[in-house]
């Protein structure tokens, strides 16, 4: 068993007397019932033993005299962001991506895969963005603190997310080369080092910039971040406002315009960059050395920073707030075609001499260096640890392991990790009342276990409403799962039969192809019939349909309801030819056949003679059947009703006999 | 398919309708409601869809739809109709006992006709009430024996039903009696019916979709089946709809996420276009044809003659099309993926 890599926090149950001590819990698919097991009672508790007994959640209410006892069973979720209401944009749009990347996997190949897996990347850090955008206006608007400050935490924590991201992006989905990979770690802190861009606004919206107090702060984060044309743009002002230091601007801005930086295109080769930088390198040192901007500290500075002196940079902490700015920076001016492998020695470095000892590595620091050393599974890892919900982890995961990029290394209960972490992200939308419905799509992606996840799920949702049962019928049907199409619609034709309405219930049964319960159904049927002594709901039995065919007592009840409709209509001999059908052919229950003859006697005693000879004597055997199948004793406790029943019949069988022998032997009838 | 504006709106939108707006004026609506379901607070929010020619803080998102307001509503909005009333009519569905806390049934259909108003359920009931009067006017107990669907106004005394197996049932309300006029089915299986909807100007073309994603179409003159049944979706045909002022039109949406356009209007030139809005002058070609006979192309499907274009206007579907509404060149759409659609150029 392996040690658990965090200590558990520590949650009190409110409500609880956690004084007392005594609780006991029971888990459920997503979330846990706890309750008080110590109750006052006269003279003494009573405890009730904790034992978790898998699927009963036990109801241990208690009345009781003397103290007060809670008798309230708590449930206890794990997730609550799943219930954050500004998140949920965040879920749907992100489903709709994850959807989309799944089913567009086999189409795509080589350049344009990894063109489209960028593309899905930014798809989705934009989707946080717009999510980051709600949240803040929220926050902008709460008027209750406590939401203010909840809102402004979850800000930061998407922000921190994106900022994840998209130096997961650039180092993993990408994989950014040597040379690009310092445009692409540019664009990053540009991104997201924002707290100087107040300062920025002020000073460029101002009327006088180069008199501005915070003017060469200004300059220093461009230069800082490598806005060469935005520095250059600001120098100039300098430079026609202040015109004894022209010649110091003029140099240090064609110093900056020659500075050669790492293009996007194949249009130079890394040793050419290399040996083009090592010039401008030397000529930057030459100026410094000359003591050209010996007059102007900002400007001796700065060509300190081109150099890439290490100290010059550090002393503009405040302006690069973070290690990573620091990072980049330096690759900048130190070494601009850094490769990929090379990052880790430079980000421990950069951490260390920037963090200097005082503050300890926060979360976010620890995720970001795992990064930079390209241990992958420790990022994923680290970023479950420090985030509560698993969406971010899930998402990230699914997409790297469409890069290709984890090794199927399994956990030790199973599955891989792409699978485990979609596989809890999903549970956790299960839980919630609405989103359970985009968790289906992230099962079904789950090669191992995501179907037998789902089938338990899905039988969990509560069905208030027909067209619900509907919507997850369908989700069961489309993957064939019958065990859990059967229940549903057992429950819902048991509610419907509960309430009466036989019609819905029959369309469930015809629905789940569920004969026992169409055979339920009829005997409902039936049995209405017998007492009220006609049908209700003609409508739906006259219009069975094929349907009739899913149970023999169903076909019964349609043809039976035919007969009394052909009748009705006075055709006699096919009503006759139905009926006897009905008996021979063993389609009709044997409870029923009494009622069958009974309704044979006004057809045996019409004027006109409809049973033939044959057909009469097949409904003495059917009568003899009956009678003969009663014991003696059944016979005795039949009452007068019975026994004038079956004399009647039998004299009327009789007598038609009789006059269809004659018929038949005259040479008309024949 | 610039021109469809999607929002994600954090509650699955189980109908969206369009507020049609005043009948002097000729301008698109501009103005919808949208109900949720499957929340433990639904709520029905009015959107507005502003003009093309404003440009709102940010340029690019100018058509988006603007909340205006919204209202809780206790369980799950199922259907929904514009109409100026003042009354709540609680507890009008329930299956055994009125008063039992627990007997509530769902009401799932209602259709208005200013100042009627007509509810179906669950509960297999049919209520009629008046805009200004407090209780029912008239009910009609046990009318079905399963679920009733939906419902629509055939004229102004007579009702469409559908139900869960597989009927469709006109019930005339200057009569009496508790019973339908006439019943007719499908043929095969009796597959539930969602929903239904009648041609805006033959009243005796009405379609229906089933849970077997399948169009019918029936023409309730003659005949007790339906007169053709079109293959469309995948899963159940959540809500079918003619258009308003072009007939040659036919809106259908459905669980398995897609939204199809029926499109019947012949691509021949000489033939002159109804795509005006307003119904008149179309009725007034139809009768005054002299060597056509209008068979609307609905009831004739003879495949070599008239060609019926099908257009799947979701391009990547996820999960269901619960709703859709069209007036003039507007469509509106809601999905279970908790995103409302707006496309106001439908016919460019």
């Amino acid at each position: 068993m392996e040690e658990p890599d965090a200590e558990p926090p520590l949650m009190v149950v409110p409500g609880v007397d956690s004084a007392a001590r005594q609780l006991c819990f029971e888990w459920g698919p997503a979330e846990m019932l706890v309750c008080e097991t110590l109750f006052g009672g006269r003279g003494g508790c009573r405890r009730a033993p904790p034992r978790a007994s898998p699927g009963k959640p036990r109801f241990l209410a208690g009345a009781g005299e003397g103290r007060p006892s809670s008798s309230s069973v708590f449930v206890v979720r794990k997730d609550q962001d799943v219930y954050v209401q500004t998140l949920r944009k965040l879920f749907n749009e992100s489903h709709g991506i994850f959807v989309g990347l799944q089913r567009s996997e086999e189409e795509l190949a080589g350049k344009s895969r990894k063109a489209h897996l960028v593309q899905v990347s930014k798809n989705y850090r934009s989707v946080i963005r717009a999510c980051m955008e709600d949240m803040h206006q929220a926050a902008v608007s709460a008027r209750d603190p406590a939401l203010h400050s909840q809102y402004s935490t979850q800000v930061s924590i998407l922000s921190a997310m994106e900022l994840i991201w998209n130096l997961c992006e650039i180092l993993f989905v990408e994989a950014a080369v040597a040379g690009p990979l310092l445009i692409r770690l540019l664009d990053w802190v540009r991104l997201h080092v924002c707290d100087v861009n107040n300062m920025v606004r002020e000073v460029l919206s101002s009327e006088n910039p180069s008199k501005h107090e915070l003017f060469w702060n200004v300059v220093d984060v461009f230069v800082l971040q490598g806005r060469m044309d935005e520095a250059r743009h600001l120098l100039s002002k300098e430079a026609s406002a202040n015109p004894a230091s022209l010649t110091m601007c003029r140099v240090l801005d064609d110093l900056m315009k020659k500075m050669p930086v790492p293009s996007l295109g194949n249009m130079q080769t890394l040793t050419e960059l290399e040996l083009k930088w090592q010039h401008w390198h030397e000529e930057c040192q030459r100026y410094l050395q000359d003591g050209t901007f010996a007059s102007n500290s900002h400007m001796e500075s700065i060509c300190k920073v081109l150099l890439g002196d290490e100290n010059a940079i550090l002393e503009k902490k405040e302006l690069l707030t973070t290690w990573y700015h620091f990072l980049v920076t330096r690759l900048l001016y130190c070494h601009p075609t850094v490769k990929p492998m090379e990052l880790r020695f430079y980000a421990q470095s950069s951490m260390d001499l920037f963090l200097g000892g005082e503050s300890s590595a926060e979360p976010l620091d620890i995720i970001l260096m795992a990064a930079f050393e390209f241990e992958i599974h420790q990022v994923i890892k680290e970023c479950s640890i420090a985030l509560s919900n698993w969406w971010f982890v899930a998402h990230l995961t699914d997409l790297l392991d469409h890069c290709k990029l984890l090794q199927s290394h399994n956990l030790y209960f199973g599955s891989n990790m792409r699978e485990f972490l979609l596989l809890e992200y999903a549970s956790g939308l299960f839980s919630h009342h609405s989103l359970w419905q985009l968790g289906v799509d992230y099962f079904d992606h789950c090669p191992e276990y995501g179907r037998v996840y789902l089938e338990l799920h899905i039988e969990r949702i509560p069905l208030n409403t027909e067209q619900k049962a509907l919507k997850v019928l369908r989700i069961c049907e489309q993957r064939q799962m019958h065990e859990q199409v059967r229940s549903i619609c057992k429950i819902m034709a048991m509610k419907a039969l509960r309430n009466n309405r036989l019609g819905s219930a029959l369309s469930w049964s015809i629905r789940a192809k569920d004969a026992a319960f169409a055979t339920l159904i009829s005997d409902r049927f039936l049995k209405d019939y017998c007492e009220k002594g006609c049908f209700s709901d003609l409508d739906l039995i006259d219009n069975l349909g094929p349907s009739m065919l899913l149970s023999d007592r169903l076909t019964f009840l349609g043809k039976y309801r035919e007969f009394h409709r052909l009748y009705g209509e006075k055709r006699f001999s096919e009503a006759a030819k139905l009926l006897l059908m009905l008996m021979t052919a063993h389609i009709a229950p044997c409870s029923f056949w009494m009622t069958l003859l009974t309704d044979a006697l006004p057809l045996l005693e019409q004027k006109e003679i409809i049973f033939s000879a044959e057909q009469t004597y097949e409904l003495m055997r059917c009568l003899e059947d009956l009678t003969a199948g009663k014991s003696d004793k059944q016979k005795l406790q039949d009452d007068d009703v019975e026994t004038m029943k079956v004399e009647m019949l039998r004299l009327a069988l009789a007598r038609n006999l009789a006059r269809v022998i004659v018929k038949e032997g005259t040479l008309e009838g024949s | 398919m610039e021109d469809v504006c999607a929002k994600f709106v954090s509650q699955k939108v189980s109908k969206a309708r369009w507020r049609p707006p005043p009948a002097a004026a000729l301008r698109p609506p501009d103005c919808f409601a949208t109900g949720s379901w499957d929340n433990e607070d639904n709520r029905i929010s009015i959107w507005s869809v502003g003009d093309l020619g404003s440009v709102g803080l940010n340029g690019e998102y100018q058509g988006e739809p603007q909340l205006l307001c919204d209202i809780r509503h206790n369980g799950d909005v199922m259907d929904m109709q514009t109409l100026s009333a003042n009354q709540r009519w609680e507890k009008a569905h329930y299956h055994v006992d009125r008063g039992a806390a627990c007997g509530g049934a769902a009401c799932t259909g209602v259709i208005c006709n200013n100042p009627e108003i007509v509810t179906v359920g669950e509960d297999g009931r049919i209520n009629f009430f008046r805009a200004d009067q407090k209780d029912a006017v008239r009910t009609i107990d046990n009318a079905d024996s399963s679920t009733l669907h939906a419902v629509t106004f055939l004229r102004t005394t007579e009702i469409l039903t559908v139900n869960s197996i597989g009927q469709l049932k006109i019930w005339d309300l200057r009569q009496q009696r508790n019973e339908p006029s006439q019943i007719f089915s499908l043929t095969g299986d009796r597959v539930p019916l969602h929903c239904v909807d009648r041609h805006p100007n033959q009243q005796h073309i009405v379609a229906t979709g089933g849970q077997d994603g399948v169009l019918s179409i029936w023409d309730i003159r003659q005949g007790t089946m339906p007169v053709s049944l079109l293959n469309a979706h995948e899963a159940e045909m959540w809500e079918v709809h003619f258009h308003p002022s072009n007939p040659d039109h036919l809106f259908t949406c459905s669980e398995d996420g897609s939204l199809w356009h029926w499109d019947t209007s012949t691509s021949v030139s000489e033939k002159p276009s109804f795509l005006h809005q307003g119904g008149k002058s179309s009725t007034f070609f139809a009768h005054n044809t002299i060597n056509q006979s209008v068979v609307s192309a609905w009831l004739s499907n003879d495949p070599t003659k008239d060609r019926m274009e099908i257009t799947n206007l979701i391009p990547n579907q996820t999960l269901s099309v619960n709703s859709l509404d069209v007036l003039g060149p507007c469509l509106v759409y809601g999905t279970d993926a908790e995103a409302i659609y707006v496309n106001r150029h439908l016919f460019a």
